[in-house]
């Protein structure tokens, strides 16, 4: 079985597709959202591959490496909605400064705090640094500065799945109702992953939150080596 | 035909956005140079929304999905991360929840003084 998946080419294209729809065939049939699919699949298709002892890359290789091509056009699209929604960035500029700067400041805080709680080693604090940012840029700067790419890349991971699925239930828990503020927030927090929910969620939102992955990430690589340094 | 037109312009900004990432020694990825770059062409109106609309809400519509890949390459991290567990899911979970709550709050905070200010006059 396994000599057959290895030589397939789109075992791990159909797994994904499968399980994604899937979990969104389950929320079609439950009336509302109560699983995300993207959660979905990445949780069924981590059993799939575990309890069949099936080795990632070859999920990876067979048909899943297409999907994740695919993801650099996407995240160039998200211009779209900024591009759409200018004027109103435009004129709430103060507002997404305040909302950014706030937001990395309280990130390194947490990182400090990390650093403080767990007695952590320096490459581990500077490993948490670059994790509300979007992946690639997360990487490179955790590389840069001594830290565990690996580690950076699953934390970046862990916080992006998190804000896709929790967004919109801890945006209201927060009450944070305008549709601008909610958006940088899902972008200064969850990076793209998030901003794949802000899309669903409304033009402004997706919108506002492409802007905030922008003025995170430059914020961030900016403001890491200065606390990589601390730590 | 309109449908293979947008995606061979986007390919084109995304080629594009990797030749500057060749270029340009910075720890930041073709994506975010191609962002700024199709937001850039659209502005200047050298490109119209009508060249890359359709093709591009279709990539957008579909990006939970692309990122299922990355996401099931956790499994390839099981063993490394073990020692650090605890923070990374701290920093994940709770850390993404302070970010998400200040920042929409400071902006929420912004916006709606301006708001007032505007009803005031």
């Amino acid at each position: 079985m396994n000599e057959f998946l290895m030589s397939s080419a789109y075992f791990g294209l159909f797994l994904t597709m499968g399980t994604y729809q899937l979990g969104r065939w389950i929320n079609r049939r439950a009336g509302r959202e109560v699983c995300s699919p993207l959660l979905f699949s990445t949780a069924v298709c981590c059993a799939v591959l575990l309890l069949s002892g099936t080795e990632y890359e070859v999920y990876f290789q067979s048909g899943a490496d297409v999907l994740e091509y695919l993801l650099t056009p996407a995240t160039i699209c998200l211009a779209i909605p900024l591009y759409r929604q200018y004027t109103l960035l435009k004129k709430n500029t103060a507002a997404v400064i305040a909302g950014c700067v706030s937001g990395v400041a309280v990130h390194m805080l947490g990182c400090l705090l990390m650093l403080a709680l767990f007695k952590l080693e320096a490459a581990e604090y500077i490993t948490l640094l670059p994790k509300s940012i979007t992946t690639a840029i997360g990487k490179s700067l955790s590389q840069e500065l001594g830290g565990y790419p690996a580690i950076t890349m699953a934390t970046i991971m862990v916080t992006g799945i998190f804000g896709a699925v929790a967004a919109p239930v801890l945006l209201k828990l927060f009450r944070v109702q305008e549709p601008l503020a909610q958006g940088l927030a899902i972008g200064a927090s969850s990076h793209a992953a998030g901003t794949s929910k802000a899309v669903e969620m409304g033009d402004v939102q997706g919108a506002a939150s492409s802007l905030a992955i922008v003025v995170t990430g430059l914020l961030t690589v900016l403001a890491a080596p200065l606390f990589a340094k601390i730590g | 035909m309109k449908y293979l037109h947008q995606a061979m312009i986007l390919s084109a900004v995304t080629f594009a956005a990797e030749l500057i990432k060749l270029l340009l020694p910075l720890p930041v990825p073709a994506s975010i140079y191609g962002l700024i770059m199709l937001f850039l062409l659209l502005k200047t109106g050298l490109l119209r929304l009508s060249q890359v609309e359709d093709v591009g809400n279709f990539l957008l519509e579909w990006m939970p999905l692309l990122l299922v890949p990355a996401s099931v390459s956790f499994l390839t991290v099981l063993d490394t991360i073990q020692g650090m567990l605890l923070p990374v899911l701290i920093m994940g979970l709770i850390g993404t929840m302070a970010v998400m709550c200040v920042t929409g709050h400071a902006a929420q905070w912004v916006i709606r003084r301006g708001k007032e200010a505007k009803r005031d006059e």
